[in-house]
């Protein structure tokens, strides 16, 4: 704790670099995985093996991954969020799939009967309905990302894992792996509370039961 | 690319008895953690899963330990217990924890309270119960957990070897201070296959519990 009292700005610093590193490499993920995704989903021929794949790439430790990757893209701050995306992307696509399968096939036949398209059963329906299990997604790949980014410092990233690579090569310095770990804790618990409230937010089924409860009372009142 | 593969794999036959002591030594360590984990954790989520009051603080407090990144919780143990096999240890056991506990008590929580009261009316005590109904019935979901714990530390004992552990992860480190490739690949490629292996292992072993429908 006293390491973050005495040296704020240097904390301050690292923390920002470790949203950025992390930020940026969920910002790609979900470009990447929101399209395949949903292209993907109601193909269960295609879906199946593309899952397995990613499941296989998730299996592999991330200091493994970084590892393997190392020839291909370096070090530095690239090659850790080509890391951070793939991760990212195993969660995302499992999500949007999962998600979207979830979707009461008796709600898109109304849609259908009301003469929506394809594409407005897509955003009016389907996305909605399947907001809460996306973002479930894009949380759990937060985290995942915050933690692996913080490995990420032993391959010339930055991030908060530099304090704590830093502790244990110079003896002693216990005040900066306390602060490495406390800072990096408080930002993993920190982005999974409000990505849970924000899942709660978007949960269509908790909305109804929410307004029934009020419109009963109302009856009652 | 492969050259630098073929350079590891010299290097993992020149240096054979390390390299076989560092995979027992890493199994040993998975080994170790996830023993203790699942002692502590299954009876403690058969206690969870029974009352509402203590597993809605118990599992809170494991879910928020879940979101903490494990390098953080390795690298904490240090000011404790030193750079040593002791910290290495007790940090990874700390890492095997929430998964087993969250699926011990998901587990039991979601048996089907019907056939629990058939049991009951069939006049079977507690005990009978608990092993002869609900463990069977609970025992693929709580080996789910432990894949996913057994997974999360084969990776976790890789980091371990920062802080003085042993295991695979001594070619990550030693590859690291030596700048060299090829010995990050001696410790990369086995730990990667480990890990599949078990994840291969434990859903096969979790399908064979699997009570029929």
């Amino acid at each position: 704790m006293s390491y973050i009292i005495q040296n704020p700005g240097i904390v301050w610093g690292l923390l920002l670099e470790h949203i950025i590193i992390t930020g940026s490499s969920l910002l790609i993920a979900i470009a990447i995985a929101f399209p395949f995704g949903v292209l993907v989903a109601d193909k269960p021929r295609l879906a199946t093996p593309v899952l397995g794949f990613l499941g296989i790439l998730y299996t592999i430790p991330s200091i493994a991954l970084m590892i393997l990757l190392l020839p291909i893209v370096g070090l530095g701050r690239q090659a850790i969020i080509v890391t951070l995306v793939v991760y990212a992307q195993v969660i995302l696509v499992r999500n949007i799939i999962a998600g979207l399968r979830a979707v009461d096939p008796v709600i898109l036949e109304a849609a259908h009967g009301m003469g929506m398209n394809s594409w407005q059963r897509l955003w009016q329906i389907q996305l909605p309905q399947a907001l809460p299990v996306i973002l479930a997604g894009v949380r759990i790949a937060a985290i995942v990302d915050i933690a692996i980014a913080t490995i990420g410092a032993k391959f010339g990233a930055g991030g908060l894992g530099e304090l704590l690579f830093q502790g244990i090569a110079q003896a002693g310095r216990y005040d900066k792996i306390w602060a490495g770990a406390l800072s990096v804790a408080a930002l993993a618990l920190i982005v999974n509370w409000s990505l849970l409230a924000l899942e709660r937010a978007f949960d269509t089924t908790r909305r109804i039961r929410r307004s029934e409860r009020r419109q009963l009372a109302i009856k009652k009142g | 690319m492969g050259e630098t593969l073929l350079r590891a794999y010299e290097y993992a036959t020149d240096h054979q008895e390390e390299f076989l002591r560092a995979l027992g030594e890493h199994l040993l360590l998975v080994g170790l953690a996830l023993g203790i984990a699942t002692l502590i954790c299954v009876p403690l989520g058969i206690v969870t899963s029974r009352s509402r009051a203590v597993a809605a603080t118990v599992i809170n407090i494991f879910n928020s330990l879940r979101v903490v990144p494990s390098l953080a919780i390795l690298f904490l143990a240090i000011p404790y217990f030193g750079l040593s096999l002791t910290s290495a240890w007790i940090a990874l056991t700390i890492l095997a924890l929430p998964p087993i506990l969250i699926n011990t008590d998901t587990a039991f929580r979601t048996i089907n309270p019907a056939i629990k009261e058939v049991a009951y009316g069939m006049g079977m005590t507690g005990q009978q119960r608990l092993w002869r109904v609900e463990a069977p019935l609970a025992l693929p979901v709580i080996i789910a957990g432990i894949r996913t714990a057994t997974v999360e530390v084969i990776a976790s004992a890789t980091l371990a070897a920062f802080i003085g552990s042993g295991g695979l992860g001594i070619y990550v480190t030693r590859g690291f201070a030596l700048y060299d490739n090829a010995i990050l690949l001696v410790g990369a490629v086995p730990v990667a296959l480990l890990a599949l292996l078990a994840e291969m292992v434990m859903s096969r072993l979790q399908r064979a519990v699997q009570p029929p429908a």
